[in-house]
C-alpha cells in the first residue's frame, strides 16, 4: 500500500517548460504547489559546464540528458495489422528526463505558428472546399485563434529572450522578417543572431528566386538579456554544442534557470525529484481526480492527494497517464469514437544536401541550435495548394547548428560508408557542404493513434504506451514537392552538386527525426473530437489539465515549443483568474 | 611475418598501449603465419605497408574483449578505417580501445535499453529487436564472423585474412550476402560501424581519436571554442586552430 501523504492544492506532473510555467503562474495564487519530476535535479553549475558538456559521445550519442528507455519507452508499429514491438533504445525522438525536461537539450527554434495552423479546417474549407480533404484525415481547428493566443506567445518570447526580427508588426510588413507571420504587437526582445556564411548564401539565393528569407526566431540569446522575471541570460557564443547538450553559458533558454530558481524561492512551492507518477487516482464516479500515485527513486510508492492535477509529462507521458488512469474515453480507431490517443501526429523531413565548390569555407562548427535562415513561402497555406494535391506545408531552412564530427559528415550519395574512398570524401566535403531542409507538417489520420500495449510492460508493471503511426500520401507528396524546392534553392546557391532527399517510404522508429510528437489529448470545442477543452481541461475530469503538444489537433511544420509555451500561459491564466474562483468545467 | 604485410609492429603496439616486450614474449602462431603466406600467394598487397594479417594481437589490457576477440576488433577497425594518404587509421587512433571501453561500460551492458521480452524479429521500421546487449552482440557476432571466415577461407579467422579479403568479407556482410549462425550479420555490422565512427570522431577522453588526429584531419577545432568573434569575419575564410579536447581544457 502506498503511503498517503499530506494533501496539497495543486500537483504538477513533470518539470519541463509546461510544468515550470504552470508552477510559476499558479504559485501566484498562494495555493500550495507540488511539482513531481521523475528525473534528477540539474543545473548549469555543476551539470552543464564546459569543457565536459562538449562531449559528443556522452550527450549526443549516449543520450545522457534524455529519457532512459530501460524505464520509459513505448511500443511501435506502422499499422494495426502488425504487432507493436518495444522501442528498445531511443532513436526517432529524444524526450527529456530530469529538471528542465527537454528544455535543457532542445535547439531553441521558437515559433509562433501561423494563424492558419490554428484553424486549418475552416480555412481549407473556405479556400478549397471539402474535396481537398482526404477521407481519413481528421482536420480540426484549435478552437483558439492566433489572435487570442498572441499575448501569450509574447509572454513566452519574453520569458525566453527570443532573438529575431518581426515580419508583421501590428499589420506593417517588414522585409527581412517573416512577412507571412500573424500580426504581432511587439517585436522580439532581442535582435537576430549573426548569420553564418551558409545562411547568407541561402538568403541571397532565395531572394533571387523571389522567396522571403528571414532568421529563425532563436532562444539562443544574441546578446546578454534580462527577462521580465529578472533572470539573466548569457550571450550565445556559437559554440555549436546546443541540440542534445545543456548550455554552459545560460544563453539557451531553459526552464532549469529561467523558472526553477523562481519556484525554489517561493514558500508555497515544492519540487520533488525522483518522483515518477504512475497514475492519477479518480473518485468512484470517475469524474474527479483525488490524488496521484508516484514511485520515488527507490521505487517506494506514495499517494499524494491534491485538489487540482496538471499533467505536464510531454505528449507521450500525458497520453499514457490519461489512458492508465481512465481520464477521458480511449480512442477506438475501428469506430472512430473516443478521444484519448486520437490524432497522434509527427513531422516529415526531406530536402537537399548541397555540395559547394572546392575552397568554400562554411566553417560548419560555428553554429547555434537556432541559427538558421528560413523561408515560409511554402508553409501553411502561404501558397496555392490546388495544383499541389496536398494540405499543409513545410518549414524550409538552412541550418548552422555546429559541425560536430560524428554527427556532421556529409558525403555525396553513393559514397561507401567506410574505407579510404569514404574518408577522402568526408575530408573533402566537411567545410563546403550545407543543407537545405524541409521539415513538413503532418496531419492527423484515423489510423494513426496511441493506446495501451497488450503485450509489453514497464518495470513498474504498467502497460507500455503503443504507437501506431505511418506517413500518408498527403504528407509524402508534400515532402516530395518541397524537396524539389530545396533542390532548386541548392542549385541557385551555385552548388557543384545537389543530392535530393525525397519523402521517406515509411515512418521508422530508428533514425532521429524530430522530438515534435503531437496529439493524443487534443484540444477543441467538441468533446467528441477532443480530449481537453480550449483551456487544456479534461472534458471528463474537470480538475485535470493537460499541458503540452499533446493538445495539438495536427502538427505544423514548425517546432512546437512556441505554441506549447503560449498555451501553458493561456491555460494557467484561465485557471488563475477563473477556475480557482469557481472550480468546474470552464466554458 | 613480413613487415610489409603487417601493420607496422611498433605502431601497432603503440596503438594498443602495449608495453614493449610483452608481445615478443608471446608464442609465435605458426598457423597464422601459414595463412599469411597462403594469402600472399594469391592476393595483391595493398602496398601501403599496413593492414594485412596480424599474428597475435597484443591488446595489453582489454576491459571486455578476450584476446581472440581483440584480434578481430583490431582487424575490423583496420579494415573499416585503414591508414592511408588521406589520414590516420582507426587502429592507430585507438578505436579498438574506444570500443573495448564502451563494451565494458554502461552502453555495452545495455543500461539504457529496454530488454524485456517477448522478443520478435519485427520490421526494419521497428528497429533493434534482439534480446542482446551491445556487448553480447559483439561477443556472438565476432564468434560468428570468425567461424564464417574459417569456413570460407580455409580455417582462418578474420584477422588472419589479407586486407583485400577482409574488405571483401565486410562488403559482403554489408550488402546482406552473409548469414551468421547466431546473430544477424547486418545488425552486428551496423553496431560495429557506428562504434568505429564514434571512436574515430569522438573526443579523445573516450579512448579513440588519439592526439585529436581525426579532428586535425578534417579541420574541426575541437571543443570549448566559441565563435562569436569569428562567425562573421570568417565567412568563406579558412579558420584553423590546433584542436582542443576536453582534457586539454580540464
Ligand atoms: C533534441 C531536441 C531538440 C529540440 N529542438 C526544439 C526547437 O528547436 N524548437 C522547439 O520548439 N522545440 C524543440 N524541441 C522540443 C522541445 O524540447 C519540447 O517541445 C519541449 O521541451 C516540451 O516541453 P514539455 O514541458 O511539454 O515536456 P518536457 O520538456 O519533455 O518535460 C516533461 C517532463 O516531465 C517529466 N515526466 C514525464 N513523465 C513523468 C511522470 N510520469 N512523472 C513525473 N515526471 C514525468 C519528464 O522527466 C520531463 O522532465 C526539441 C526537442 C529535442 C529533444
Amino acid at each position: 500500500m502506498a503511503t498517503r501523504l499530506k494533501p496539497v492544492d495543486i500537483v504538477i506532473v513533470g518539470l519541463g517548460w509546461t510544468g515550470g510555467i504552470f508552477a510559476k503562474e499558479l504559485s501566484d495564487s498562494g495555493l500550495s504547489v507540488l511539482v513531481l519530476e521523475r528525473g534528477n535535479p540539474r543545473d548549469t553549475f555543476p551539470d552543464f559546464l564546459a569543457p565536459n558538456i562538449h562531449d559528443e559521445i556522452r550527450y549526443a550519442q549516449r543520450h545522457e540528458l534524455m529519457q532512459d528507455a530501460s524505464r520509459d519507452t513505448l511500443s511501435f508499429r506502422n499499422n494495426a495489422s502488425q504487432t507493436a514491438l518495444p522501442m528498445r533504445q531511443l532513436g526517432s525522438f529524444l524526450p527529456g528526463d530530469g529538471v528542465g525536461g527537454a528544455g535543457v537539450h532542445w535547439n531553441g527554434q521558437t515559433w509562433r505558428w501561423l494563424p492558419w495552423d490554428h484553424e486549418p479546417l475552416t480555412r481549407t474549407l473556405a479556400r478549397y472546399g471539402k474535396k481537398a480533404i482526404p477521407a481519413e484525415m481528421n482536420l480540426q481547428d484549435w478552437g483558439i485563434s492566433y489572435d487570442e493566443l498572441e499575448p501569450f506567445y509574447d509572454k513566452f518570447e519574453r520569458l525566453c529572450g527570443i532573438s529575431g526580427k518581426a515580419g508583421n508588426l501590428r499589420g506593417v510588413k517588414i522585409k527581412g522578417g517573416n512577412i507571412f507571420e500573424g500580426t504581432r504587437q511587439n517585436d522580439y526582445p532581442n535582435p537576430p543572431l549573426t548569420q553564418s556564411y551558409a545562411g547568407e548564401l541561402f538568403e541571397k539565393a532565395t531572394e533571387g528566386l523571389g522567396y522571403h528569407a528571414f532568421p529563425c526566431p532563436s532562444a539562443n540569446a544574441s546578446q546578454p538579456y534580462t527577462n521580465p522575471d529578472e533572470v539573466a541570460f548569457g550571450q550565445c557564443n556559437y559554440c555549436g554544442f546546443c541540440e542534445r547538450f545543456g548550455c554552459w553559458s545560460n544563453a539557451k533558454a531553459s526552464p532549469h534557470f529561467t523558472l526553477v530558481p523562481l519556484l525554489a524561492a517561493k514558500p508555497n512551492v515544492e519540487i520533488r525529484t525522483g518522483a515518477r507518477v504512475l497514475k492519477v487516482n479518480l473518485d468512484e464516479a470517475g469524474k474527479r481526480a483525488k490524488s496521484v500515485t508516484y514511485a520515488n527513486a527507490r521505487g517506494v510508492t506514495f499517494e499524494q492527494p491534491a485538489e487540482l492535477v496538471i499533467l505536464a509529462a510531454y505528449t507521450l507521458g500525458n497520453t499514457h497517464l490519461m489512458l492508465l488512469s481512465g481520464i477521458g474515453r480511449p480512442y477506438d480507431p475501428q469506430s472512430g469514437e473516443g478521444v484519448v490517443g486520437r490524432n497522434y501526429t509527427y513531422q516529415i523531413n526531406s530536402g537537399a544536401t548541397v555540395f559547394l565548390k572546392k575552397d568554400t569555407w562554411l566553417n560548419p562548427f560555428m553554429g547555434a541550435g537556432a541559427l538558421q535562415m528560413v523561408i515560409d513561402d511554402f508553409n501553411g497555406d502561404n501558397f496555392d495548394h490546388l495544383r499541389e494535391g496536398f494540405i499543409g506545408g513545410g518549414n524550409i531552412y538552412c541550418p548552422s547548428y555546429g559541425g560536430r564530427p560524428f554527427g556532421f559528415r556529409p558525403v555525396p550519395a553513393g559514397t561507401p560508408r567506410w574505407g579510404t574512398k569514404w574518408k577522402r570524401e568526408v575530408v573533402d566535403h566537411y567545410h563546403r557542404t550545407l543543407f537545405v531542409n524541409n521539415q513538413g507538417s503532418v496531419m492527423a489520420y484515423r489510423h494513426n493513434y496511441l493506446d495501451l500495449d497488450p503485450n509489453y510492460r514497464d518495470p513498474f508493471g504498467r502497460p507500455l504506451l503503443r504507437m501506431t503511426f505511418d506517413f500518408h500520401p498527403n504528407e509524402k507528396r508534400q515532402a516530395d514537392v518541397l524537396a524539389d524546392v530545396c533542390v532548386g534553392i541548392g542549385r541557385a546557391i551555385g552548388a557543384e552538386r545537389v543530392d535530393r532527399v525525397g519523402a521517406p517510404e515509411k515512418y521508422s522508429i530508428t533514425p532521429y527525426q524530430t522530438t515534435h510528437n503531437a496529439g493524443g489529448a487534443v484540444l477543441g470545442t467538441d468533446p467528441n473530437t477532443s480530449a481537453v477543452n480550449r483551456y487544456l481541461q479534461s472534458w471528463d475530469v474537470s480538475n485535470v489539465f493537460v499541458a503540452g503538444a499533446s493538445a495539438f489537433p495536427q502538427n505544423s511544420s514548425k517546432n512546437p515549443t512556441g505554441p506549447v509555451g503560449a498555451l501553458a500561459f493561456w491555460a494557467a491564466d484561465a485557471i488563475k483568474n477563473r477556475y480557482l474562483k469557481n472550480p468546474g468545467l470552464l466554458t | 611475418m613480413s613487415r610489409k604485410a603487417g601493420l607496422p609492429r611498433r605502431d601497432f603496439l603503440k596503438a594498443m598501449g602495449a608495453a614493449a616486450g610483452v608481445a615478443a614474449a608471446l608464442p609465435p602462431r605458426a598457423e597464422a603465419d601459414e595463412a599469411i603466406k597462403r594469402d600472399h600467394g594469391k592476393q595483391e598487397s595493398d602496398g601501403q605497408g599496413h593492414g594485412a594479417a596480424q599474428r597475435v594481437t597484443p591488446f595489453q589490457s582489454p576491459l571486455f574483449f578476450n584476446s581472440v576477440e581483440a584480434d578481430a576488433v583490431v582487424a575490423l577497425v583496420d579494415t573499416l578505417i585503414p591508414k592511408d594518404d588521406v589520414g590516420p587509421g582507426g587502429v592507430e587512433v585507438g578505436i579498438p580501445t574506444f570500443i573495448d571501453r564502451a563494451m565494458a561500460g554502461a552502453f555495452g551492458r545495455g543500461a539504457r535499453m529496454y530488454l524485456q521480452g517477448p522478443f520478435a524479429e519485427g520490421t526494419p521500421e521497428q528497429g533493434y529487436q534482439l534480446s542482446l546487449t551491445p556487448a553480447e552482440l559483439y561477443r556472438l557476432g565476432i564468434a560468428d564472423l570468425n567461424n564464417w571466415c574459417a569456413k570460407s577461407y580455409g580455417g582462418n579467422h578474420f584477422h588472419q585474412l589479407s586486407p583485400s579479403n577482409r574488405r571483401l568479407v565486410l562488403e559482403e556482410i554489408e550488402s546482406g550476402k552473409v548469414e551468421f549462425a547466431q546473430v544477424p550479420a547486418g545488425v552486428f555490422f551496423q553496431l560495429l560501424l557506428q562504434n568505429t565512427m564514434e571512436g574515430y570522431f569522438g573526443d579523445p577522453i573516450h579512448g579513440g581519436n588519439r592526439d585529436k588526429a581525426t579532428w586535425e584531419m578534417i579541420g574541426f577545432p575541437g571543443v570549448g571554442d566559441g565563435y562569436i568573434e569569428t562567425i562573421e569575419t570568417y565567412r568563406n575564410k579558412k579558420y584553423f586552430t590546433n584542436p582542443k579536447s576536453i582534457q586539454d581544457l580540464s
